[in-house]
């Protein structure tokens, strides 16, 4: 049987895939290394919207220079709508408009921030006291006794802020507070009571930045002002300054979307963190993309994230077909390792291992149980995954009891490939013994370990993300490692005591 | 510590990727597979060839059969419940004797009627088959195993893997069960697994957990006494099992039975390497060997060509 066609076969692909890479390099001027990065924030808004059939306008509001960010550009796409940006004192804001609109209508505005940590700060006026707010009876008392105490304890208007916030989320939590609470929203509220203690304060969307996130909302912060000067609070925590990866969004008091002519409008939030070699010219931007440059740069940023992280799966599957190939690694599952190093990607290692080998470990308990029940596979697999996702559930609740939201993301866990896990080593157990499931469990998690490393080096993100190429070369080397005729490494050690005769 | 490739390659050792790419992929036709996954399969094929197998005493296949269990073994003394999917020993049950409905299993325990309609009601519902999907039991005569084997094994029966490529009888080693295996022939589970001569059927050498030993773990037997009687006859039948499945590369699991002689057991598509360890030596020269010799050759030719060129005492 000649092996001649597929070696033919593999080195096509690797010419092709050298080929691509190499014309993407000088075309394109897509460097190898990562190099000298700058990191780029690209913030894409999706607005949704049911029109009624006859004019429609869409306002939405857009960000602009800010503390730690600066603008480098923006785009929008919105088939057959007139746009304009609008700015007025206190925000800016994109218009889209039409004459005639019926059905569901999709509007996309992205903007693409470069990290500047010497960015200044936006000269943002304060808005003006509001004293025609009323409390109604029985809240006039209730607010003016948290008021009273909050100031009590307080130095200035942004110890004010601190200490408000405490009386109203804290462990000090009173009656007054939690009255008022049952009838203004926090943020809300916390505005109000410093308005009522002559200190400007306002409420502003902004938007935590996490690369890959999608279908993000807005979230809302306070800013208290302080003379000129100004700084932001989380309602919920009560923590002062701005967080590091909060990109403010909106500062007015109109809504960051308004909608005449159409129903049930909502706006999402994707985003995604690029690593630009500082000389990457400014020219070059996805949009001149052709095919032969194969990018993937061209998509809306939704997929490219997406993308991003598929195209890291072929590197997964080159580290399991090694280890498994060339190493002799057994584990439980052929794929299972690089689902769970995917997860890994999302929770960070140290979270994600303790995750795993709590929800295994918790797993394997109640299936020990299930099999004295003697039921057939499917329902008993059936009861894992239903275990499974109490097992996640309860966690995440605990965890986040206790301050830990790290917890909180022990929901990347792919819920259907955990439990087959659980099933599968509860068979093991109990064919082949704990020492067996300790084997191919460990061998899993060393597996999905050396995959996430693999595949969170930035190296092999730039690489695998610009050179869609580099994808035919890992096709090849799986293919000739399929191949492969001579020992594993382990069989080195298995069949050591026939040599020693 | 570790072994040099090059010292594993000149004593013919093949690892798990050549056995899966040169052997399993290119002699073993996918499709035949089923034929030696199902027990039930395997033995109705091996009697149409003539090859001898535990006496079939019948099968139940569906729930409300399970009635009749009592019937079928009435005129049995001994018999053995167990899947035709089953793998590891998982939902087989060992009568060695009954008498007014009280069954009595080799260990001595007692069993009721009920029992023995529970496992094969389980059986059925595929509680011990691989995917959990439905099966059929099996109602086999138990074998008997030769006296001259009582020494060498800690409860279960001693079964004889044969490797047969393209018809002939490679290599063979008996798997002896210890108390570490649990009564089990699972060489990985601490089953003692010793190489047998292919010329004569007597022990080369022997090994436990992958390391030499020289006597019997629980019964203190030298193990380098151990000869299998009828040796020749075993062989054919192992042989025969090529024309009976069609597979090129498969491992024979036989029984020596005090009555009948050898009988096949089961067969596996997918044998292990660990009777390289038992023999000491690699398969790989072996297997060269053969693929050298032309196809078409009837089982004696093979059985005595294997004899010839593979003994090694």
């Amino acid at each position: 049987m000649s092996r001649k066609p597929f070696y033919l076969v593999v080195a096509c692909l690797m010419l092709i895939g050298i080929g691509l890479s190499i014309h993407r390099h000088i075309q394109y001027e897509v460097p190898f290394t990562p190099g000298e990065q700058r990191a780029v924030w690209e913030v894409e808004a999706q607005v949704r919207l049911e029109a009624t059939g006859g004019p429609v306008i869409v306002e939405l509001a857009v960000p602009t220079n800010q503390e730690g960010y600066r603008l480098l550009g923006e785009h929008t796409a919105s088939s057959g709508y007139g746009l304009n940006f609008v700015e007025t004192a206190d925000s800016r804001v994109a218009r889209w408009s039409i004459r005639n609109a019926q059905g569901s209508q999709h509007l996309y505005y992205s903007a693409r921030f470069l990290v500047a940590p010497n960015e200044a700060r936006a000269d943002i006026p304060p808005p003006e006291l509001r004293r025609d707010r009323l409390w109604q009876s029985p809240f006039d008392t209730a607010a003016e006794a948290v008021l009273a105490r909050a100031y009590q304890r307080s130095a200035d208007p942004y110890t004010l802020a601190s200490e408000l916030i405490r009386e109203l989320t804290g462990a000090t939590q009173g009656e007054n507070a939690r009255l008022l609470l049952t009838q203004y929203a926090l943020p809300d509220l916390v505005e109000r009571l410093l308005a009522q203690a002559e200190v400007p304060a306002r409420q502003v969307s902004g938007l935590m930045l996490e690369d890959g996130r999608r279908r993000q909302s807005l979230g809302t912060w306070l800013q208290v002002y302080k003379g000129d000067e100004w700084t932001v609070f989380d309602p919920a925590t009560g923590r002062q300054g701005r967080p590091d990866r909060l990109l403010l969004w909106h500062a007015g008091n109109a809504p960051v979307l308004q909608v005449e002519g159409g129903r049930q409008s909502n706006v999402s939030f994707a985003m995604i963190r690029q690593m630009q070699s500082a000389t990457e010219s400014e020219s070059l931007r996805p949009a001149d993309a052709s095919l032969l440059g194969l990018s993937i740069h061209s998509l809306p940023l939704e997929e490219q994230s997406l993308f991003r992280t598929i195209l890291l799966i072929p590197i997964g599957a080159l580290i399991v077909v090694m280890l498994r190939i060339l190493v002799g690694i057994k584990t439980s599952g052929t794929f299972m390792p690089v689902l769970i190093a995917l997860a890994f990607i999302q929770t960070t290692l140290l979270t994600g291992l303790i995750g795993f080998l709590l929800v295994v470990a918790t797993g394997l308990v109640i299936r020990n149980y299930l099999s004295h029940l003697n039921l057939l596979l499917v329902a008993r697999v059936s009861a894992v995954i239903i275990t499974v996702i109490g097992i996640i559930s309860i966690f995440s609740v605990v965890s986040y009891r206790f301050g830990l939201n790290a917890g909180l993301t022990i929901t990347f866990f792919p819920m259907i490939i955990l439990s087959w896990t659980i099933e599968r080593m509860s068979i093991l157990w109990e064919e082949e013994g704990p020492r067996e499931v300790l084997v191919q469990g460990g061998g899993s998690l060393l597996t999905a370990v050396l995959a996430y490393l693999a595949m969170t080096n930035p190296w092999i993100r730039h690489i695998t993300f610009n050179f869609l190429g580099v994808q035919f070369i890992l096709m090849g080397l799986i293919l000739l490692l399929g191949n492969y005729t001579g020992y594993r490494l382990l069989e080195l050690r298995r069949f050591k005591p026939m040599v020693r005769r | 510590m570790w072994a040099r490739p090059s010292e594993l390659r000149s004593r013919h050792v093949i690892g798990m990727n050549r056995r899966n790419i040169c052997y399993i992929a290119r002699y073993n036709d996918r499709s035949l597979f089923p034929l030696v996954d199902d027990k039930l399969k395997t033995k109705l094929l091996a009697h149409e060839h003539g090859v001898t197998s535990p006496g079939l005493i019948g099968t139940v296949t569906s729930q409300f059969e399970v009635r009749q269990v009592a019937a079928m073994v009435r005129d049995h003394p001994a018999f053995v419940i167990k899947p035709a999917k089953g793998s590891g020993g998982k939902g087989i049950l060992v009568i060695e004797s009954h008498a007014d409905g009280a069954y009595r299993k080799p260990s001595g325990a007692m069993l009721g009627i009920a029992d023995l309609e529970r496992d094969v009601s389980n059986i059925l519902s595929g509680l011990y088959s691989l995917a959990g999907s439905p099966d059929v039991a099996m109602i086999e005569s138990m074998i008997r195993f030769d006296d001259r084997f009582a020494d060498y094994t800690y409860e279960g029966v001693p079964d004889i893997r044969v490797i047969v490529f393209r018809g002939y009888p490679v290599m063979a080693m008996i798997r002896l069960s210890t108390a570490a295996s649990d009564g089990k022939a699972n060489l990985h589970q601490g089953a003692v697994g010793v190489g047998l001569d292919i010329a004569t059927g007597r022990a080369l050498y022997a090994v436990q957990f992958d390391r030499p030993v020289d006597l019997h773990p629980d019964t203190g037997r030298s193990l380098i006494d151990l000869e299998i009687p009828d040796w020749q006859g075993l062989l054919r039948l192992a042989s025969a099992c090529y024309e009976m499945t069609g597979l090129g590369y498969i491992g024979a699991d036989l029984v020596i039975d005090k009555y009948h002689g050898p009988m096949l057991l089961e067969l596996n598509a997918r044998p292990g390497l660990a009777i390289q360890m038992a023999n000491g030596e690699g398969l790989g020269g072996r297997l060269e060997r053969i693929e050298r010799e032309p196809v078409g050759a009837d089982v004696d030719t093979r059985v005595d060509f294997a004899m010839a060129h593979f003994g090694r005492m």
